[in-house]
């Protein structure tokens, strides 16, 4: 099975010149039609003579499998021969015109696969439904009498058979049926198996198109500079100086805050920029430094006003009486996606049309931003999607970040397409960073040991004032994301039962630009909850996993997941000698997800031997997918524990590259045990982020019984521990 | 510059103190061989020079001239891939990828090197960043691999 079409087709389309990559609009009483021309059996699908089916997705791929289990869940209810599908992504443009025949593109907060999963399993229906139309038709009997099944329609009385590529054209002619029914899952036959990827074939060649590799006549390269102090601005630059640098073509500024060469390659680029003299108006934001935001955020700990995320009782009154107060501040910082393909997007712009190559999480999004940019009209924009090299929500539509740029380069240089790419140390200078946040926790106990009062403040910044002011205003000024885990009701709801509780948020917003960073506010949310629940359990004298399980009895599902790392890990038993335990749960993205931890610890040496996760997302779509997802998520968890900070000096940041922000290795991963637990239900949850935020915890419990040290900051590079 | 890349040799006009991988990726314009880091840190950048791997990206160019860079493109023979390949779509490793090409060069020059790799050795040779985390299918598929 081979990926082509549209996104992909970028290649071998510049290859040869063409850069015709919309699909065919119907005029009149024609059909739409896919890019090769077969037609389409309502917008999800299209099938060609030949029987390949192509199955549309607007969720863009960025290794976490989504374009596989979005087909899964097509061709599940299609009925079609699952070896003929390929993928194509119908263009943002494409989907404006068509008034949004396929939905939402945005690739983010884990909703991929599970707040798209019926409509496109209608999708799929509803097409299978107008194929054995077609073939009853062409039959002249009842549809009643047919039966579809692997791409073939069967007449049952006669046994009469039509592929689907035969009546494909009639099929496209047919109304698209309103009236749909889905299986129930009891009936799945390919939802739920573990099927392989669509898109591997050309990622073991070289021949997978990312942002980085996409070529068209006449394009030249850009390397860009923005000033490295957020919000300052551009005061001069000398372009004369390295304008007759070999290869360069142009110097130019975009917007108030960067700069830009453009050259025949990005390498001659990129020597050019190295060498032109830029003087920056830094402004007062150079004064900030990663100390003055820490006091910042500590004043915010003890602040009166506060907004709160999730009450129960009262939470003051209740620690005032306790008979056994515990208290610890704890604190996480910023932290860069560092995806492996650094940012980039090919922009050409002319009067008439505006066109964008690249990789986005967010079609629609990079289409807006485009559109803003370019000055023209919606009807001449388009972004054609390239293969992602990682997202984690770096590439979310961002205010004033990589689109724009590219546009405002093309714009000064108009028909030529110019090739953004920035360095790995532009990349960590502009990232979109995780929310640097402190909290304070307070809790109370009881003679018994029972946790009687909670207070949970959190103090820091919030991603939604910055990236959607709009949602924040519509609360009153709260940042409704910043309880993830611990909120009070909905998709990231509190799990623990706790008589008196307060949960609340002083934001302090800094000059350092925040973005959603995979898992996004669990990272620290979990931490800070998880490791303090294990304070609170010492400070009771009762095992860490029977006073967790005291405080669920309301929640049952998630209840499931603990006991399920427990009894994996062996939590009843005692650990093999030298070797500690940790263990860390909470419910996000509406899935339920717990860790549970091995190490061992010699000097500051520590090894993660076992890492056992449990997912209920209540329905899984492809386990062999979310068994990956659950093992990347810990490597991406357990590299920000041990390696990544980002620091602030002079208003910029310091770390530049990956010898100073490290990512694990294949040496330091442990054996990763994913449990996957569905349990059904009305509601599904993402795999893509949740169990990253049990990593942390569940490493920084065992490091406790391990060492005695109760570490409340990350990274733990800082408290010179070294991952082996 | 006369370059010979996957057993041609191609005449490309390109500045001596580049580094190898942007005269592979731009001048050559062979895309498959990634840019990660440029300071030899992640590996996404790895290619084979006379067999064994370099992270190109901080290579002379000018020091690659005489030599056999193989790169990703190159690495199946005659139509047919290489083992390491074919345990990679076997143990479906890749997730977004981009890092694959340099990790499956890497892996192709440990087993040339130590047909029966070990853990340790594994451990000890493999060194490329992967941030979506493929390591457990990496592993597994290099010992397939060596058993293939």
């Amino acid at each position: 099975m081979r990926l082509n079409r549209r996104s992909f087709i970028v290649g071998s389309a510049a290859a040869t010149g063409g850069l015709a990559l919309g699909l065919r609009l119907p005029f009149g009483p024609a059909v739409a039609r896919a890019q090769d021309g077969s037609p389409e059996v309502g917008v999800w699908v299209a099938i060609a003579p030949n029987d390949t089916v192509y199955i549309r997705v607007v969720r863009s791929e960025m290794g976490q499998g989504t374009i596989t289990g979005l087909a899964q869940l097509v061709a599940e209810e299609l009925e079609c021969n699952w070896s003929k599908v390929q993928i194509e992504y119908p263009t943002p443009g494409e989907s404006v015109r068509r008034k949004r025949a396929w939905g939402d593109f945005s690739t983010g907060g884990s909703r991929g696969i599970r707040e798209s999963h019926k409509y496109v399993r209608e999708g799929g229906a509803a097409a299978r439904m107008m194929l054995v139309q077609a073939a009853a038709d062409q039959w002249k009997v009842p549809a009643a009498e047919c039966r579809a099944s692997n791409s073939v329609i069967t007449h049952t009385p006669t046994k009469r058979t039509l592929r689907y590529g035969q009546v494909a054209e009639a099929a496209a002619r047919l109304d698209v049926p309103k009236d749909v029914k889905l299986k129930d899952p009891k009936e799945w036959k390919l939802i739920g198996k573990p099927v392989k990827r669509l898109d591997t074939a050309d990622k073991v060649n070289g021949k997978m198109v990312y942002g980085i590799d996409v070529k068209l006549p006449g394009m030249l390269s850009a390397a860009v500079k923005a000033c490295p102090v957020f919000g300052g601005k551009v005061k001069s630059f000398d372009a004369a100086a390295v304008e007759s640098m070999k290869g360069v073509k142009k110097v130019v500024q975009m917007g108030d805050d960067a700069v830009a060469v453009v050259a025949d390659t990005w390498w001659r680029a990129k020597s050019a920029l190295d060498k032109l003299p830029i003087t920056w108006d830094e402004g007062e934001n150079a004064k900030v430094s990663s100390e003055t935001i820490a006091e910042m955020l500590k004043a915010g700990l003890d602040a009166d006003q506060a907004f709160v995320g999730n009450q129960a009782g009262n939470a003051k009154d209740a620690l005032a009486g306790a008979k056994k107060k515990v208290e610890a501040v704890y604190a996480y910082p910023f932290q860069n996606h560092a995806c492996m393909e650094p940012m980039n997007i090919t922009a050409r712009w002319t009067p008439e049309k505006c066109e964008l190559w690249g990789p986005t999480q967010n079609g629609e999004g990079a289409w807006a931003q485009a559109l803003a940019a370019s000055g023209l009209t919606a009807d001449k924009v388009d972004v054609y999607k390239t293969m992602l090299g990682g997202g984690f929500g770096r590439r979310g539509a961002y205010p004033n970040d990589y689109v724009n740029q590219a546009v405002l380069i093309a714009k000064q240089m108009p028909g030529t397409p110019i090739k953004m790419l920035w360095s790995r140390e532009e990349d960590m200078a502009h990232g979109r960073y995780h929310p640097i946040m402190q909290c304070k926790l307070v809790g109370g106990l009881d003679e018994k040991g029972n946790l009687t009062g909670f207070h949970m403040r959190l103090s820091g910044q919030s991603i939604l004032a910055a990236v959607r002011p709009e949602v924040v205003a519509a609360q009153k000024g709260r940042d409704p994301n910043t309880f993830q885990g611990v909120f009070e009701s909905g998709e990231h709801s509190f799990t623990y039962d706790i008589p008196n509780l307060l949960v609340d948020h002083a934001m302090r917003n800094t000059h350092v630009p925040p973005g959603f960073w995979r898992g996004v506010n669990i990272n620290q949310n979990a931490v800070f909850l998880e490791c303090f629940m294990d304070e609170l359990a010492e400070a009771a004298g009762v095992d860490a996993l029977e006073f967790r399980r005291r405080l669920l009895g309301k929640s049952p599902r998630a209840l499931g997941v603990l006991n399920a790392v427990a009894q994996k890990i062996g939590w009843s038993k005692p650990a093999p000698k030298g070797v500690y335990r940790g263990l860390a749960h909470l419910k996000a993205f509406n899935s339920y997800v717990a860790g549970a931890a091995e190490i061992s610890v010699t000097g500051n040496k520590v090894k993660v031997h076992r890492l056992v996760g449990a997912t209920d997302p209540g329905y899984a779509v492809n386990p062999a997918q979310i068994d990956r997802q659950v093992a990347g998520s810990f490597v991406y968890g357990l590299s920000a524990l041990f390696f990544q900070e980002c620091t602030v000096k002079d208003g910029r940041i310091v770390e530049s590259n990956f010898h100073d922000y490290n990512s694990m290795r294949i040496a330091q991963m442990p054996k990763v045990e994913a449990i996957l637990h569905p349990t059904g239900g009305d509601t599904w949850g993402g795999v893509g982020e949740p169990t990253i935020c049990v990593a942390a915890p569940a490493v920084l419990n065992a490091l406790y019984r391990a060492t005695g040290k109760r570490i409340r900051t990350v990274p733990l590079k800082n408290h010179g521990f070294e991952l082996v | 510059m006369k370059l010979n890349i996957n057993g041609k040799t191609v005449d490309l006009d390109v500045d001596p103190e580049q580094p190898l991988l942007w005269a592979i990726r731009e001048q050559a314009g062979l895309t498959g061989t990634k840019y990660g880091c440029g300071v030899a840190q992640c590996g996404a950048c790895t290619v084979h020079l006379d067999g064994a791997p370099v992270r190109s990206c901080s290579f002379p160019v000018s020091a690659a001239v005489g030599k056999k860079i193989t790169t990703i493109e190159g690495l199946a023979q005659g139509g047919t891939l290489h083992k390491v390949q074919k345990a990679w779509i076997e143990n479906d490793v890749p997730q977004c990828g981009y890092c694959q090409s340099g990790m499956i060069m890497a892996v192709a020059a440990l087993l040339k090197d130590k047909p029966k790799p070990t853990d340790a050795d594994i451990n000890a040779a493999i060194t490329n960043i992967c941030r979506c985390g493929t390591f457990q299918q990496v592993r597994a598929a290099i010992h397939a691999a060596a058993k293939a």
